[in-house]
């Protein structure tokens, strides 16, 4: 073939590329692998079978932190997809790019809907909302920590399988039973601590997480990690380590490994790892994420954990309309319901809970409402809205870091929580 | 070997072009290749290390050699430092020790000696990445095989918090990567080795280990000398994959080398400033590496 025939054939392959109708293709970029990446694939395919104007092309961009970076890669390079969807960590840092952004709020308005705060779950809600009350994201997969048991466990160390112990320090005790009642080699494992043992614990014993309503407030955060009630946690977790009742699985959501193997007879983990455990076919039960025995009206209530849909600025107002309207496509209560009782998200939408509470699938699936009761039973209080600063990403890190030198017994509790404080506030102070 | 060595004295001709573009035209293509994925990334880390920005490059702000004073007076720096010098240096040392022990334990092979040495060459072509994952299969605390074995036996095997035994685990599987490679070289440079001398030797009753040590190994010594420059490298900049999918520099940075801390605070943390500062001065590092390379290392290799 001569240079001429394949400028020629190129320049043919291109026009005739072109979509031959007027439809307004819009990009989503998500981090869904799995079982969650197919949901995300019928969805895109629903949306787009049920009106002919618009096309969502959901991308798939690796890891959250990955999708995260190509995102801003993208903005940097001025070709940004019209979604993108975030993890809850990366919501300071989309925050933080104003101008970058364009609230969900107006974009649903764009569509011609008026946004009504109430018909949503208000813990999620919040979460995703700026202090004046304007929503910015579109909640998309949020998911609570809960407490995983194995009833088989249970049971050869004679504790009892109808009622998961529902305090820290029942946890422990019961952990400290399985192991020396030779039931399982481990008692409790965890994954996320920080996001369980630290984001949540604060807003379920309502304690500051730190100044500044833990960041929902203002960006001039001061972490109070170092409070007394956290560093006797911590304690109590670095003994059971030692002992051998407590197992680290990792900083993410290895630890889950430990439970479905058998090795481990409780385990707290997101209301998103249920697929896997019931996958695995062992005999488990549910309970609520434990609280502190001590901590003054626990529970309170839990925060969301999971992502959520984040819209670029600087699109047209055609796609922002297709935006709005694949947004109340998704907020649809069937949409909602399927999608809650498929994946074990939460629903988004009050309606949708509503229902999913009278076809009695929560009757034939105990355990599966505890992820929102415990998110929904109480209204939110300063403690407990959620964590929310600009580079929580990093501030996580150096909990982990500080974690594990912990539970590897090279420092106390009080060192470790002293270290997360003074390190992570100098990290806040350097992104102020 | 006897004195055809390739670059002997006036065997070199002098290419003369009669054309002047010619050999700019002929460069053209090399230069450009290192100016797009050399000079303007550089550059562009160069400028970068001199700003403090946010993640979206909203607000830029010039703050000059803040970063770098940053950097450097940073313990977890510092740290990194010591990983990465403990990391090259235990994985050179491991994958060239035990690559030299296969190379002589291969010359003694007397029948299937190719098949020998095809097996020992394919681990080189398995991904970083791959090979980490590989290793993290059988040692994982909560799934491996081997990780199961040790604690059987009563040994408290856990990488994910044991610092110590994190870092033997990476630099095993970095290791283990490089042998092949090692291997390749150390066959060479042992076939290179006169007989004859070994033949006297053995003649005048020198035992096989004498022998090594007083005659094979300070042949080879170049050899030796080169690879320990190129395992160091490839320790300080090829075994991102592994460290990352083995440990993800934990547990608390035990195993946090340098490359390892200038992607996680770039791409993990989002501090752009600080992570270009990082990567200028790895390059500082790496032109230093390469000069010593140059100087010592080209010309003491051709020793025959």
């Amino acid at each position: 073939m001569s240079l001429r025939t394949l400028i020629l054939s190129g320049i043919l392959a291109a026009t005739t590329a072109l979509p031959a109708f007027a439809q307004t293709e819009i990009q989503w970029w998500h981090a869904m692998t799995g079982a969650n990446n197919e949901v995300v694939d019928t969805l895109a395919k629903e949306f787009n079978d049920s009106q002919k104007d618009y096309k969502i092309v959901p991308v798939f961009k690796g890891t959250y932190p990955e999708t995260l970076n190509a995102g801003i890669a993208a903005f940097r390079a001025k070709q940004t997809p019209g979604i993108i969807q975030v993890f809850d960590v990366g919501t300071g840092v989309m925050m933080g790019a104003e101008g970058a952004v364009k609230p969900v709020a107006e974009v649903l308005e764009a569509a011609g809907q008026t946004f009504d705060k109430s018909q949503y779950l208000p813990g999620i809600v919040a979460y995703y909302s700026k202090p004046d009350g304007t929503m910015l994201s579109f909640p998309y997969n949020s998911s609570s920590p809960i407490l995983y048991y194995n009833k088989d466990i249970f049971e050869k160390a004679g504790l009892d399988t109808a009622n998961p112990p529902k305090t820290w320090q029942e946890v422990f005790e019961a952990a400290r039973k399985i192991k020396s009642s030779g039931a399982a080699n481990c008692g409790y494992t965890s994954t996320w601590l920080t996001w369980i043992h630290l984001e949540n614990f604060a807003a379920w014993n309502n304690v500051p997480y730190g100044t500044e309503e833990n960041g929902l407030a203002g960006t001039d955060v001061k972490l109070e990690l170092n409070a007394p009630i956290y560093v006797e946690h911590f304690k109590d977790l670095a003994e059971l380590a030692k002992e051998g009742v407590f197992r680290y699985g990792g900083r993410t959501s290895e630890a889950k490994q430990l439970f479905l193997s058998g090795e481990c007879g409780i385990l707290t983990e997101s209301s998103g790892g249920l697929g896997d455990v019931v996958k695995s076919g062992i005999n488990y039960g549910i309970g609520q994420l434990p609280y502190d025995a001590n901590a003054e009206g626990a529970p309170q209530n839990t925060i969301p954990g999971g992502a959520s849909l984040w819209v670029f600025g600087g699109k047209s107002d055609e796609e922002y309309k297709g935006i709005g309207e694949f947004f109340k496509f998704l907020s649809r209560t069937d949409i909602q319901q399927q999608l809650h009782e498929k994946s074990g998200y939460l629903p988004v939408t009050m309606a949708a809970y509503e229902a999913t509470k009278k076809s009695g699938f929560y009757d034939k699936n105990p355990g599966r409402e505890t992820p929102i009761t415990q998110m929904m039973g109480k209204e939110p209080t300063a403690n407990s809205k959620g964590v929310r600063l600009p580079n929580l990403p990093q501030i996580r890190d150096i909990e982990n870091e500080q974690f594990e030198a912990l539970l590897a017994g090279k420092q106390d509790a009080q060192t470790t929580m002293d270290n997360i404080v003074r390190l992570g506030n100098e990290a806040i102070a350097e992104v102020q | 070997m006897d004195g055809r060595t390739p670059f002997a004295g006036t065997a070199l001709q002098k290419a003369v072009f009669p054309n002047k573009l010619l050999p700019y035209l002929l460069l053209a293509p090399q230069v450009a290749i290192t100016i797009v994925f050399f000079y303007w990334p550089a550059s562009q880390a160069l400028y970068q290390s001199m700003l403090k920005e946010d993640p979206f490059g909203l607000k830029s702000q010039f703050v000059g050699l803040r970063n770098f004073a940053q950097v450097l007076g940073d313990p977890d720096y510092l740290n990194s430092v010591k990983v990465t010098i403990v990391f090259s240096v235990s994985t050179a040392v491991l994958a060239m020790a035990l690559a030299l022990f296969l190379a002589t334990a291969a010359e003694k092979v007397v029948r299937g000696k190719g098949f020998y040495r095809t097996m020992l060459i394919w681990p080189y072509a398995v991904a970083p990445a791959v090979a980490g994952l590989l290793w993290l299969f059988m040692f994982n605390p909560s799934m491996g095989t081997f990780a199961y074995l040790l604690r059987s036996a009563g040994y408290r095997w856990n990488p994910l918090l044991d610092g110590d035994q994190a870092m033997l685990l990476v630099v095993v599987a970095a290791a283990w990567k490089q042998i092949s490679y090692n291997f390749l070289f150390f066959v060479a440079a042992l076939q290179s080795v006169p007989r004859s001398l070994i033949e006297a030797a053995a003649i005048d009753g020198a035992s096989s280990t004498k022998r090594f040590w007083t005659i094979v190994f300070p042949l080879i010594a170049p050899t030796t000398f080169f690879l320990l420059v190129v395992n160091t490298v490839y320790a300080f900049f090829d075994t991102f994959g592994i460290i990352d999918a083995v440990t993800g520099g934990g547990p608390a940075q035990a195993t946090q080398t340098l490359v390892y801390k200038v992607y996680n605070d770039g791409f993990v943390n989002l501090d752009l400033g600080g992570s270009a500062a990082q990567s200028v001065i790895l390059m500082a590092i790496v032109i230093a590496l390469t000069a010593v390379q140059f100087r010592y290392v080209e010309k003491r290799v051709h020793y025959a």
